[in-house]
């Protein structure tokens, strides 16, 4: 790539930041040019978040339908896997599975609701009540 | 407490903090495409039945902290290098270390890396940053994909530092200590040479078909069916993960390749080959096919592009790259050194 061709393209890259990209100059010399962002990574960011969008749209449904506790849905608000919920909270992933249903949730003592509020960054009410005061 | 660092600006975060520290200890030749590949950083795999964030785990690099240890190693510098057990034991590792004038390379989570925009935030542990003094309650951090330095509160960098989940830093610090004997030019020349041997045998002959050259050929052939395993809107996020593996700060495939070609040509400055320059022309080929592959994946999770005849494009630009770097790794590892 030619340093003319670091591509200049706005994005949530530019808000912050400005990255390095290693391009050739006229001779064919390797230097570094700042971008300010690259459409295509751009859009695969902004297809990224659209997903998550919808899936925590379809975790919130879910929670309402009765067919998942609010677990869920924080889980997919704040784009945690599995392991990474289960790293946060201390609690096995099996037993996480159990607190995901409706059922599994009612039983959990304040303690552990405690723990999977802290992970997610809520209070209990909250959790319980699925409700999220963007930060 | 403020200890002498100068920021650098870098296109991957940790060759660029292997880079500032490196200048620390008075080793102001080092540049971040020197430590890349004295490092051996460049890699390839594609473990399949594994997801990250719901997407293929795609990494362009090797394992965090490798390549530190590698250019340390090869230059003949010593490390300090230390996890620990308790938030508290970090805490007061990384103070000492402050007052004693050392900065110090942290891994981190960026999840809540508080000066990232919030688009950037996943639980991705393996970022690195330096900490270079501590004002009050607020810690000095020189983070080497930001322009200007930043800073972090005590707490926000106690969390970042003690993310959990994969590759959790367990606050983790490490450093490289003035070597006994200066480096000299020759040194430099001797890890380039290691630095390439073994960067050229990882990719050609790295066991298995997942990994090395021979992965991105297997990942080439896994995009063409993925159109009908996984159906158009799972394939089309399939590649943008892709996309976001290969092409975002703190991974980056087609800049990796750019910064390996840079990596080569200053190479030639120390071990001169006639090799260096054919091989350093053909990454740039690798990274601009990187980028093309890139652009047409966009087409496909934009919605332009639907076809199967695209996914074989996209599959064909992979296989494309593999014979491109089987080409210059298999030039660079039959290269006979002189000295």
């Amino acid at each position: 790539m030619q340093k003319e061709d670091v591509p200049q393209d706005p994005s949530a890259l530019g808000q912050f930041t400005k990255e390095v990209c290693y391009a050739t100059d006229a001779s064919g010399k390797y230097v570094t040019e700042l971008s300010t962002g690259w459409e295509v990574k751009a859009s695969a960011l902004d297809a990224a978040w659209k997903d998550i969008e919808e899936r925590v749209a379809s975790a919130r449904q879910k929670v309402i339908d009765g067919k998942a506790s609010p677990i869920l849905f924080f889980m997919e608000k704040r784009i945690m896997d599995m392991p990474t919920l289960s790293a946060y909270t201390g609690f096995w992933k099996w037993r996480i599975q159990r607190h995901l249903t409706p059922k599994g949730f009612a039983r959990l003592s304040e303690r552990k609701l405690g723990k999977y509020a802290e992970a997610f960054g809520v209070s209990v009410d909250q959790l319980k009540s699925m409700t999220l005061h963007e930060d | 407490m403020k200890t002498e660092f100068d920021h650098l600006q870098a296109a991957h975060c940790e060759t660029g903090v292997t880079t500032g520290l490196m200048h620390h200890i008075g080793l102001d030749k080092m540049t971040e495409p020197l430590a890349f590949g004295i490092g051996a950083g460049l890699f390839y795999i594609y473990i399949p039945y594994i997801k990250i964030s719901n997407g293929p785990a795609i990494a362009f690099r090797v394992m965090p902290g490798l390549i530190f240890k590698r250019a340390c190693k090869a230059l003949g510098i010593p490390v300090v290098r230390k996890k620990f057990r308790t938030k508290e034991e970090s805490r007061v590792a990384l103070d000492s270390r402050l007052a004693q004038g050392q900065p110090v390379g942290c891994q981190v989570g960026v999840y809540y890396l508080t000066y990232f925009p919030k688009e950037y935030r996943f639980h991705f542990n393996a970022h690195n940053i330096v900490v270079f003094g501590k004002e009050g309650d607020n810690y000095l951090v020189s983070d080497p994909v930001m322009e200007y330095v930043t800073s972090l509160s005590d707490y926000e960098l106690e969390r970042v530092r003690w993310a959990k989940g994969a590759l959790a830093p367990k606050g983790q610090i490490y450093y490289p200590m003035p070597s006994s004997e200066p480096v000299t030019d020759e040194h430099i020349a001797r890890a380039i040479r290691k630095g390439i041997r073994s960067n050229a045998w990882v990719m050609l002959n790295i066991p298995g078909h997942i990994a090395g050259v021979s992965g991105i050929k297997y990942t080439g052939k896994k995009i063409k069916k993925w159109k009908d395993q996984l159906g158009l809107h799972t394939a089309g996020l399939y590649l943008a993960q892709l996309v976001r593996m290969q092409e975002e700060i703190g991974t980056g495939g087609g800049g990796f390749r750019y910064m390996y070609a840079a990596f080569l040509q200053q190479a030639m400055a120390y071990t001169p080959h006639g090799t260096l320059p054919e091989a350093s022309a053909l990454f740039t080929q690798a990274g601009d096919l990187w980028r093309n592959a890139a652009v047409q994946a966009a087409g496909i999770y934009k919605g332009r592009l639907q076809t199967q005849g695209d996914f074989n494009q996209m599959g064909d630009y992979l296989m494309e790259i593999a014979a491109v770097e089987r080409k210059a790794f298999t030039a660079l590892s039959k290269i006979k050194w002189t000295s």
